[in-house]
Order: C-alpha cells, then structure tokens, then sequence
C-alpha cells in the first residue's frame, strides 16, 4: 500500500536523527511535528526567530506575537529561546541546523530542488526563507507525492520550474518509496506497495537499487 | 539622543517622498501598525518598502499599498492568503516587487548596519534570484555578491522601552526589528510602554538606544 499523509510524516520523523536541530517547512512538512516525541529530544527551529517551538497553541494559548514561519499561534517549550531574523538564518547558512524538511514541486536525481515558483506568468513569485534553509541546513529531506495529479513524476533528470537550490537534496519522502539523491544520482532506499521495477518504468531517472 | 513622542503623528514626521522605508514585522506579528497609519496621515508617497511580507489583510502595510504610496516592495513573501491588496496592485502593474531570499533580506540590512560594502552568499546560487550577479568560487563552494539594503526610514514594533531608546521586543514578533533598526538613518519603534532610564535590565537590552531615533507609547 502506499503511504498516507500521515504515515509519510511518521517515515520522515523515524528518521530524524535524536537531539537534531530541525526546520519543518510549510504545509505538509510541519506535519512530522506531530511524530516526534519528547524522549527524542528534537528541538524545533522557526525562521522567523525561535528555537524550542512547541505544538500550535489553542484557546487561551494563542498569543499574537508567538507564530510559526506558516503564522500561525503556537507554544513555547523549556528551554525556548527567541532571535532576531540575522541570526536566524545565520543559524542555517552557518550549517547549524541538522535537518530541514520542505514540499517540493521537482527534484532532480542530482539534488536540485524546486518548491518556490511555477513560473507561470500571473503567479506572483514568493520564495520566503526556501533558499536559505535549502542550502543551510546539514541534510535537507524532501516530502512529496512521488507524480503530480496529472501523473508526471516530480523526481526527474532535471528540474522544470525555477530552482530553489542547486544539488541541496539529500533524501525524498514520497507516498509510493524513499530516495537518496546526490551527486552520484538516485538510490532507491524503501517503496511502499510497488515494485522497484514498477517505479523505474514509471521513472525518467535511473535507479541505483539499494 | 533619543525622542520620546507623545504622538504616532510625530513620530514619523519629516517622512519624505520617495523614501526607503524599512517595516518591520513577520506577518502581523511585530508590525508597526499604528505608525504606518500615522505615515498614512502624513501623506509620503513613492515609498520603496522593504518588509518580509506585502500586507495582511486591510490594516497596517496593505493600507499603505492600498492608499497607491508605494512605488516598489522589496519582501521575501508578498503572496500570502490575505494578501489581496498586493496582488490586485501587482497583476494592474501598480507596485513594482523585488523578490529577495528571507536571510538575504535580512543580512543584506544587517551589513548596511554595519558598515559591510557587500557580502557573498551561498544563497540562491544557481536560481533566477541570484541571476546576473557576481559570482565567486571560495574553498570550492560558489557564492553569489549581494548588496546592503539601508532605510531612510525604519518604522518597527518592540514590547517596550526606556526613555534612553533601548528596546526589549516579546517572543517572535522581535524578528525584524532588531536588524531594522541598525539599517536606517531614522528609526522609529511603537511600544507598548516607555519606562524611565533604568527601568529596563541592561543584560536583556536587544536593541541599544544608540539605534533608536523616536520611541512612541500606544495608549
């Protein structure tokens, strides 16, 4: 079976290394969130200056000055600090984060990443903190459907849309098997319900079988 | 020295047309609304804007744009869910945009603060945002050459200060603030108390007084 929403949030948090420093982009990554546990001592980074960010604040919690990269209320835990935005992205582009995860539109085999532009003519571009965090962090895990709803693969030889970041991919986390990429192309690490056979024939990238 | 106003209106008078105006907030969070309203009053037009989103809603930053006083946006992230003002001024072609990298935008006013000619970065290396700037090869990585980005005007949120200009901000509505701050010839903070000299610890000072221009009270 293929994987859901849910379990692929659960599949990208099993591999999140214990006492890693994580950025969870918006949308679908900010999910994983709800897979960590407190015994695996992650600490949640947000762009917008804090480390130590907790779940999303309901009711009486909610403080219009505490917000997540996506805006919205959430919690501080212990040992939360706050920053101001230089030294926010200093702690990505220094190489300070363990681990950032983002949704993509394309990756290519290589590691290039596209999540920001379609580049079609009337959308208006907003790319946000993407291309810091793609190029900071230690290891950048991408969350995506594995085809697009018109059945066009979203891993490919080369990117379509505008990049985000060049070669920045480590892994790709998508609903039908899990990918290295890199420089000496893509590996095949897990699929969920298909064949490594049945992928490569629906792949334009050739498979390197784990 | 720094000016405690009794009014928004003072605060940023003197504003002049064609200004770089640096907006602080991430967004409404750390948002100056109540001195953008008073630039309102104060009638300057042909802004350049510099601020991490393009509006929310119809208050604050959206109004500004909504009122046509701006000529151009600088910002990370000006399409958001309730940026309707933005994007119907820029699908009619009535706000020019430049597109900037999150820590781009914020490093790039930092060095203006401090003093930097010009920095290289190994963001957007490789992307439409870094194309036709100078690149440069340094221990094997690639890093494009970006420019500081310095206010006229800096206009930003903080939680409170003292009549000496320091400012303490609250939790992550500090953001921008900070940088802004360094960035521009005239800063002026809204906050939401003004305490007499000594009234803040001088080991949680985020932002100096030396930065600060006009702190203005909300009452």
């Amino acid at each position: 079976m293929s994987l859901t929403r849910a379990e692929m949030a659960a599949r990208v948090a099993a591999d999140i290394p214990a006492g890693s420093f994580v950025n969870l982009g918006i949308g679908q990554p900010t999910t994983v969130a709800d897979h960590l546990t407190p015994e695996s001592g992650v600490v949640l980074h947000t762009e917008n200056g804090m480390l130590g960010m907790g779940p999303a604040a309901g009711g009486d919690e909610v403080d219009a000055d505490l917000i997540n990269a996506g805006k919205i209320p959430v919690t501080e835990l212990p040992g939360a600090s706050y920053f101001h935005h230089a030294d926010s992205f200093a702690m990505m582009r220094g190489g300070h984060l363990d681990v950032c995860v983002l949704g993509a539109f394309q990756v290519s085999h290589t590691g290039d990443l596209a999540n920001w532009h379609t580049g079609a003519p009337d959308a208006i571009p907003a790319v946000g903190g993407a291309m810091d965090l793609a190029i900071g962090a230690k290891q950048v895990f991408v969350m995506m459907s594995l085809f697009a709803k018109d059945g066009t693969p979203k891993l490919v030889p080369e990117c379509t849309y505008p990049l985000t970041g060049v070669g920045c991919v480590d892994r790709v986390y998508t609903d039908l098997a899990v990918f290295e990429v890199g420089p000496h192309g893509t590996r095949l690490v897990e699929t969920f319900g298909v064949t490594a056979d049945q992928l490569a024939s629906r792949l334009d990238v050739p498979l390197v079988n784990a | 020295m720094t000016l405690v106003c009794e009014t928004t209106d003072e605060a940023v008078a003197g504003v002049e047309d064609g200004s770089t105006v640096l907006v602080g907030g991430f967004g409404m969070a750390g948002m100056p609304v109540d001195l953008i309203e008073a630039l309102i009053r104060q009638g300057a037009t042909d802004l350049t804007v510099v601020s991490n989103n393009a509006g929310n809603g119809d208050t604050g930053l959206a109004a500004l744009l909504a009122k046509g006083r701006v000529r151009k946006m600088v910002c990370s992230f000006p399409r958001q869910t309730d940026s309707w003002v933005f994007d119907g001024l820029y699908r009619e072609g009535r706000v020019e945009l430049e597109v900037v990298p999150q820590g781009n935008l914020a490093e790039r006013m930092r060095a203006a603060g401090a003093g930097i000619g010009a920095f290289f970065t190994p963001t957007g290396v490789g992307t439409p945002l870094a194309g036709g700037k100078e690149t440069r090869e340094i221990d094997g990585r690639t890093y494009v050459l970006e420019y500081p980005i310095k206010g006229d005007v800096a206009l930003i949120g903080a939680h409170r200060a003292d009549r000496a200009g320091n400012l303490v901000y609250r939790k992550t509505a500090r953001n921008f603030g900070p940088v802004m701050a360094t960035a521009a010839t005239t800063v002026v903070a809204q906050v939401h108390e003004v305490t007499e000299i000594g009234g803040i610890d001088p080991e949680v000072v985020v932002t100096p007084g030396i930065y600060v221009d006009r702190v203005v009270e909300l009452r």
